[in-house]
């Protein structure tokens, strides 16, 4: 068969490139910048898996409840269930790759995260996300040394080739040379959250442009979930974006609070006694929101990391706290940090089946693009696993496929012309953002949403768009239908006009391109009768 | 403050030029990565001239020293763009890019070699690793190694296609020191002696270069400890417990 070609060298693209390489077959690993500069570089706190290495009796099956609960039901709980019982099988791999996770005497040491209650987050220090990537690189360069992995280095996929909604293979930029070459095969999308539509305003890198989503949209290939955006509680404005700060400062003890009649307020554990400052993200970034908004509260919100001792500093947190003094001139183990939520993780994407499978034949997504596992709102911790199995499972698929032969099309110089089609302009780039960031907030409204769409179609009567600005602000509108479509309150969505959960919307909000943008509610599947039972 | 910054350009159609530019802030924190993202997001960009000029070719990715995508030279010194802020850099700032790989485009250099070096000291573990509480520290270090090629760009005896490979993959190579089981690090250490040891002249120039602020020297000398003098970094039957410590 053709090789299969994966757009996205982070951790789902690299993850699928190692599975395919593991089993025997070939495949073309294509980025515009080496694997080192993926945004999974910058995961920070660790990844889930129900190792029980701390005598709390956790199972997979709890983590399984945990990430449906975290998501408000809204994941397919066979994908899930994949995730979580495989979980403790991908820390086994990723050790006997060598990732140096936090060990002590007698074994992987695990951390407390945000939405669940025993301790299941595998980590190293608060550089998670970095040593795992540089143990699949690694690991990754054996295949291609062998020649099972091809990897196209700063090459930008520009559009992929389809025959009667058949997916044929990509077109692909050497941003190097200017040269456009094709590569035949299946194709698996690994190309990172839509960060790019959100300029300055998340926490990721300014790399993930979203475009490619935006293209795939535009060539009918259908989204799902878009109105669900996470919105991390504790990050701070440094110059040109949002920088985190891990939720392991919580998971170690961190406290939020906020002044109320001249008192510090740890408003968290006041509200939520069970869990406090480790309810999931959504819950916190709303009341983050509600207390700033009260008259007795003055702002801002301070993250409160005196309390944590010296050797946890030391042995966990040593990198963030170096961090946070470079950034912010502020030490955080002697006085607070002021907090305010950020952009960190879209959950809604690409809609693919348990299989990986877009609704586009030959074409998978996997990763942060991709909508699965994550329902209406991420776990910490669920992300990195999500991106390592979402990876493994789409090439299993892949590999599924029959075998074929497309012709490959001789490669060419772009022309200056061909190239304007995929330029986007930071003008036109911040314009977006501004229409998106008053509708799709922490807090919405029907008549925000409503405003954000008039403004949408306004961008799009200008006569001077390129391709590339259209096709960005149609998913950008998709973005607020969606919201505008889902008339309850769920996850990360919040409506205050409509702020209870529905049961009726207890399904997956599905955006595709037709003669308009079309959305629909799909059913979510019933969980099969598997580990349950046998738990 | 208004900065001038000088920025050594190249393209294919117009060669070698300096171009300067002027940016002004009054903040303590913005870096030159800010500098240069506001100058390349004007609709019309001016130099310093008044002139029209085209936007200025760099890489960039996570803005917070963790990718090494921005490497440049900062005012004669490797550094990331994002970790160089300008009211450190003094008024008038200058740009080039990283000398020791060709230039793409103004800024950006192709750093390809480094990868190939990589899999020319086989970067990689053919069986499983075998590593425990004791090693995890120093694999830890070695991982978090960005490529960023600074630290080949202050290095003397780094040539890109030359057999020494330089720190960029000397740093990375400690884990695999650490983490192998001792009865296989024979291979690694000849490719090792081979494209690193005997390459290195000691000058010691990359050390406090490396914007991830590894400690190059810990590396090098645990590396060295394994490769040329077969000290094995864990306790293994027949040979004296050795610990990371001993060198601290």
């Amino acid at each position: 068969m053709n090789k299969i070609n994966i757009a996205g060298a982070g951790l789902a693209g690299l993850s699928a490139a190692i599975s395919i390489a593991e089993a025997g077959f070939s495949c073309n690993l294509i980025s515009l910048q080496p694997s080192e500069r993926a945004q999974s570089v910058l995961a920070e706190g660790g990844i889930n898996a129900a190792l029980n290495t701390m005598g709390e009796g956790d199972t997979p099956e709890e983590h399984f409840q945990d990430t449906m609960k975290g998501g408000a039901f809204l994941a397919d709980p066979n994908a899930v269930e994949g995730l979580a019982y495989t979980a403790p099988e991908i820390i086994e791999k990723l050790l006997t790759i060598g990732t140096p996770f936090q060990m002590d005497g007698k074994g992987v040491v695990l951390r407390n995260f945000g939405g669940q209650k025993k301790k299941r987050t595998v980590y190293a220090k608060s550089s998670t996300g970095k040593v795992i990537m540089t143990a699949l690189i690694d690991e990754g360069r054996k295949y291609e040394s062998s020649g099972r992995i091809t990897r196209y280095p700063h090459h930008q996929v520009l559009e992929i080739l389809s025959e009667d909604r058949i997916c044929r293979g990509l077109k692909i930029l050497d941003t190097y040379t200017d040269e456009v070459q094709y590569l035949s095969g299946p194709v698996i999308i690994a190309c990172g959250g839509l960060n790019g539509f959100f300029p300055e305003f998340t926490t990721g890198t300014v790399a993930n442009t979203g475009d490619l989503a935006a293209e795939l949209f535009s060539e009918g290939v259908e989204f799902a979930n878009l109105e669900f955006i996470q919105y991390h509680p504790t990050t701070v404005a440094i110059p040109g974006k949002r920088m985190l700060i891990s939720e392991a400062a919580r998971g170690e003890g961190g406290r939020l609070f906020i002044e109320r009649s001249g008192k510090k307020w740890y408003f968290m554990e006041e509200l939520y006694p069970e869990l406090g400052n480790l309810m999931p993200r959504d819950v916190i970034s709303r009341e983050m929101t509600r207390v700033l908004a009260r008259d007795d509260c003055e702002g801002p919100v301070c993250l409160d990391m005196t309390g944590i001792s010296k050797k946890t500093w030391e042995k966990k947190l040593s990198d963030l706290r170096e961090e946070i003094r470079e950034y912010l001139s502020i030490d955080p183990a002697k006085e607070p940090v002021s907090v305010y939520p950020g952009i960190h993780f879209f959950m809604g994407g690409i809609r693919v089946d348990e299989g990986h499978k877009t609704s586009m034949e030959n074409l998978f997504a996997a990763g942060e693009c991709a909508c699965q596992y994550h329902g209406a709102n991420r776990l910490g911790g669920n992300s990195m696993l999500g991106a390592i199995y979402g990876g493994r499972i789409a090439a299993q698929s892949a590999m599924k496929l029959e075998h074929e032969n497309y012709e490959e099309k001789t490669s060419y110089h772009i022309s200056a012309e061909e190239k304007q089609d995929f330029y986007v302009s930071p003008k036109s780039a911040a314009e977006l953002k501004g229409i998106l960031a008053d509708s799709l907030g922490i807090i919405r409204n029907g008549d925000d949403l409503n405003k954000g769409i008039e403004r949408i179609d306004n961008l799009l009567k200008d006569n001077n768009l390129t391709a590339m600005e259209k096709k960005r602000i149609l998913l950008g509108k998709a973005m607020i239908l969606s919201a505008l479509a889902r008339e309850e309150s769920r996850g990360a969505h919040f409506r205050e006009d409509y702020p209870e959960a529905d049961e009726a919307y207890r399904k997956t909000t599905v955006s595709r391109m037709g003669d308009g943008i079309e959305i629909y509610f799909r059913d979510i599947p019933e969980r099969r009768e598997s580990h349950e039972i046998q738990n | 403050m208004k900065y001038r910054i000088d920025i050594e350009r190249y393209s294919p159609e117009k060669k070698s030029y300096i171009e300067s530019f002027y940016y002004e802030t009054d903040s303590e924190t913005e870096t030159v990565a800010n500098a240069l993202a506001f100058l390349n997001a004007k609709s019309n960009l001016k130099n310093a001239d008044g002139q029209d000029a085209e936007p200025i070719g760099w890489e960039c990715g996570c803005m917070q020293k963790k990718c090494g995508a921005c490497a440049m030279v900062v005012n004669g010194r490797p550094a990331l763009a994002c970790d160089s802020r300008l009211s450190r850099c003094g008024k008038v700032i200058r740009l080039s890019p990283l000398k020791k790989f060709p230039v793409v485009r103004d800024l950006i250099v192709d750093r390809s070699v480094m990868f190939e070096n990589l899999k020319t000291i086989k970067l990689y573990f053919e069986d499983n690793a075998d590593f425990g509480e004791e090693t995890a520290g120093i694999a830890y270090e070695a991982s978090r190694c960005l490529q960023c090629g600074c630290c080949l760009e202050v290095c003397p005896n780094f040539i890109a296609g030359g057999t020494f490979t330089g720190m960029a993959s000397a740093v990375p190579v400690t884990r695999l020191f650490a983490e192998l089981p001792a009865e296989k690090i024979k291979e690694l250490s000849k490719l090792y002696n081979k494209h690193i040891f005997e390459g290195c002249g000691k000058s010691l120039a990359c050390r406090n270069i490396c914007p991830a602020k590894i400690d190059i020297e810990k590396m090098l000398v645990n590396s060295n400890a394994a490769a040329v003098w077969k000290r094995v970094f864990r306790h293994q039957e027949g040979v004296k417990k050795w610990k990371n410590q001993d060198l601290k």
